[in-house]
């Protein structure tokens, strides 16, 4: 289809309308979202990350994440034969330049990106001294910094070692599943990055999201289940080797 | 009575603990957040706060209204499900005033190294080549065109 | 990476909690017991330590201001503190600190040392003058009624407090045990032991400090040591610090045959990082020679010079031992990474708002105002005055 020059004219200004609404950020003009009506998880489907980093640099960008400390990283495994409970994992700067190639060709080689997992049971938002971490209605894990101490405590309790205390506001942070983003009809900024469509978000209340159906046909992990934090972002093909 | 008399020093101890407390109780009321407890044990108002935070990457649907053409050029060639900000970089400020805000241009060379460069880890059949050998360090575009970068036979982009 | 072996997820490379955090359980665990010292004499009648029961009370006192200390230091945001006393969360063990100081300190501490002292301070509030004059007739709460009548009443209710206070120093002390005991990401401190080994090893340590300041302030005072005293308060030592060492020897025991999926990991960290802090420091030369020391003077007669050695030993020994404990519950926890596939350094910083001098300054802070307070609230009646006023309360 040829954008012509009236299209153009019609279709600016409606974008840019639009637009103003989806940057002013304001949480009337995104009237129409509902807490309830949402359960945000995310599908990690393994086989296809390339371990480009892209997610890692995206979430940096976006969300402002101080250099040394990740609300998103990428792990390399490499497992030799049978020895699933040594494997060697390196994450280079988490990730966010890519990695260097591996030498070791023979095993087997993966990428596992983390993140938060949005605990439905989270370890972290119980052991807050003051409600400054939270689940949100709609199963976001998130930090209230205006009112967080910086006791990192939170940080402790986390068996998945995602949050970190910014330097910059000395307070407890991590990610916020793009808040931001999701409550606004967009993806988050590392899905939308992801050139594979390795990472994809999923919204587990919403009967028409693709990750129903994914969930029945494939075989589907979330990291260390032993801990049992409901956590909701899920692995397909996660190898038994990952910690 | 005697006893009272005896322990009147216990008494003003209690006078002065009840005294703290009401004390507290009345900073506390006017100290705790007014959202506080609304939506359960945190401030209720922290969400809409942290829903209302700058957005930076606009989404491939805010490309697909003015790019239609490279749209096209994309939507059959293999970096199909590649979104436009993968390779182009937070782009909201640009949707927000296309004309004044312009994106960078792309060094290929680096850019497409990070996904393509040969590494064990990535999946056999993922398009991977060591950049050295390939290239020889040529940028990538000198022969493939980014937006459907597969060559075709006869050269053609 | 420097200072990091093996892999740790990005964000465990730092340590999050510093020595001021292992500071803070050594001293309400010094609070605690020297509480429960003081809690032998007044509650189960041991005669025989009497001599220490008001130093033992202003003891924990002073530690007990300095206790919150470091922890303020430590917050990211220690303006928003009070934030605890609004609206503490429910769930959350360190939410219970506030209401548990506070308790500890105005219910329990103050009200006895005040019980204990009030007819020394009414005295002192009619015989001194100018600015401590003020100050003791603050003290007085305005009542200057010393009859026998109100002083057995004080009695009645200083043994009330002392009763609720044993349980109390036992949760001020416990739940700091708790905070990490509860922690089920982490292997080397989730253990339902964690608040016992934490208030056992705490009475140790209290009762160890007060034996010492005890025999020190003696010694400075030019008075004699009453040895029936520190044999008794020695005996207490060695009693407690066996079953503390049962219990620690139980964790580890259990860890080694059970060999859960961690404790490889851990294990390595033990015989590597913290080989120096916890197999030499804390288990041989601050738990196993202290209680060999203090077993000594248990079945061998020995001259009073010579106990009075073994003690002073055994004291600092017991002490130097309780903190590298708490260093390798606190700094050990954070060495190791989640993933048990690597281990990271603690680079404590020196002149740093959480570094080793403000460590060392909080350390010493407490025995500042240990003497400011032996000083308006003397523990033993003047040897001045002619005519020696009698400090204790009539029985």
């Amino acid at each position: 289809m040829n954008i012509t020059r009236r299209h153009l004219l019609l279709l600016l200004p409606a974008a840019g309308v639009a637009w103003k609404y989806v940057l002013a950020g304001t949480p009337e003009a995104a009237p129409n979202y509902k807490l309830s009506e949402h359960w945000w998880g995310m599908l990690i489907d393994l086989p296809k990350c390339i371990g480009c980093g892209n997610c890692v640099r995206a979430c940096q960008a976006e969300n402002d994440v101080p250099d040394g400390y990740f609300r998103t990283w990428v792990e390399r495994y490499h497992v030799s034969d049978y020895d699933i409970e040594n494997p060697q994992v390196d994450s280079p700067e988490g990730g966010k330049k890519g990695f260097p190639p591996a030498k070791d060709g023979k095993g087997k080689n993966f990428f596992v990106p983390k993140l938060c997992n949005h605990c439905a049971e989270s370890p972290c938002t119980q052991v807050c001294p003051v409600g400054a971490t939270f689940v949100s209605q709609d199963g976001v894990v998130l930090v209230d910094p205006k009112y967080c101490l910086g006791c990192r405590y939170c940080v402790q309790a986390c068996p998945y070692g995602c949050r970190f205390i910014n330097p910059r506001t000395n307070t407890a942070e991590k990610c916020t599943l793009c808040y931001h983003r999701i409550t606004k009809g967009l993806t988050t900024a590392c899905c939308e990055n992801c050139p594979t469509g390795a990472r994809q978000l999923a919204d587990l209340r919403n009967p028409a999201d693709p990750i129903h159906e994914f969930l029945k046909t494939h075989s589907v992990h979330v990291l260390k289940p032993s801990m049992a934090t409901r956590a909701k972002v899920y692995y397909n093909e996660l190898d038994g080797s990952v910690r | 009575m005697n006893v009272f008399k005896d322990a009147g020093h216990l008494f003003r101890l209690a006078a002065v603990f009840v005294a703290g407390l009401l004390i507290f109780l009345v900073i506390r009321g006017f100290l705790v957040p007014k959202s506080f407890g609304q939506l359960g044990h945190y401030r209720a108002n922290a969400v809409a706060e942290i829903a209302a935070r700058p957005i930076k990457f606009a989404g491939h649907e805010n490309c697909e209204g003015c790019h239609a053409d490279v749209l096209d050029k994309k939507k059959n060639g293999k970096h199909a499900g590649v979104n436009c900000e993968a390779c182009h970089g937070p782009q909201a400020q640009h949707v927000d005033d296309p004309t004044s805000v312009k994106p960078a241009k792309l060094d290929t060379a680096v850019l497409c190294a990070r996904c393509h460069e040969a590494n064990a880890a990535k999946p056999r059949n993922f398009p991977q080549v060591d950049t050295e050998e390939h290239s020889t360090g040529l940028p990538c575009d000198t022969c493939h065109q980014p937006h459907s970068p597969v060559i075709v036979a006869g050269g053609a982009k | 990476m420097p200072g990091v072996d093996g892999f740790m997820y990005p964000n465990e490379i730092e340590l999050q909690w510093s020595v001021l955090i292992v500071l803070y359980p050594f001293l309400t665990g010094l609070v605690a017991g020297a509480f429960i010292l003081a809690s032998l004499e007044r509650v189960f009648q041991v005669e025989a330590v009497k001599p220490t029961y008001r130093l033992a009370l202003l003891t924990a006192l002073s530690f007990l201001l300095v206790a919150p200390l470091p922890l303020q230091l430590h917050l990211g945001h220690p303006e928003r503190s009070y934030e605890m006393y609004l609206t503490p969360h429910r769930t959350s063990a360190m939410a219970m600190f506030g209401f548990v100081y506070l308790w500890y300190l105005m219910a329990v501490l103050l009200l006895e040392i005040w019980l204990d002292y009030r007819r020394q301070i009414v005295l002192l509030s009619q015989s001194s003058r100018g600015w401590k004059r003020a100050i003791y007739s603050v003290m007085t709460l305005g009542s200057t009624n010393i009859s026998e009548r109100a002083l057995a009443i004080d009695e009645k209710a200083g043994w009330l407090i002392t009763v609720i206070g044993i349980p109390s120093a036992f949760l001020l002390h416990g739940y700091v045990g708790f905070i990490f005991g509860s922690i089920k990401a982490n292997p080397w401190w989730s253990t339902p032991l964690m608040p016992v080994v934490f208030i056992f090893s705490a009475m140790v340590s209290g009762i160890a400090l007060v034996m010492l300041l005890y025999m020190l302030i003696s010694w400075a005072r030019r008075q004699v040591i009453d040895m029936k005293c520190v044999d008794t308060v020695a005996r207490y030592l060695f009693y407690i610090f066996v079953i503390d060492f049962s219990l620690e020897m139980l964790d580890l025991i259990h860890r080694i045959y059970e060999a859960d999926e961690s404790f490889r990991s851990l294990d390595f960290m033990v015989h590597s990082k913290l080989y120096l802090s916890h197999i030499v420091v804390q288990i041989a030369l601050g738990t196993i020679a202290p209680i060999a020391l203090l077993g000594l003077t248990q079945v061998a007669k020995l001259s009073d010079i010579a106990r009075k050695r073994i003690y002073a030993a055994a004291g600092c020994l017991t002490l130097m031992g309780i903190f590298a404990m708490r260093w390798n519950v606190v700094i050990g926890g954070q060495l190791f990474s989640k993933s048990f596939l690597g281990y990271t350094t603690y680079k404590m910083g020196l002149v740093a708002r959480e570094g080793l001098l403000m460590a060392i300054l909080l350390t010493i802070l407490p025995f500042a105002i240990l003497w400011v307070l032996v000083k308006v609230l003397p523990p033993w009646p003047e040897a001045s005055s002619g005519s020696i006023p009698d400090a204790e309360p009539a029985r």
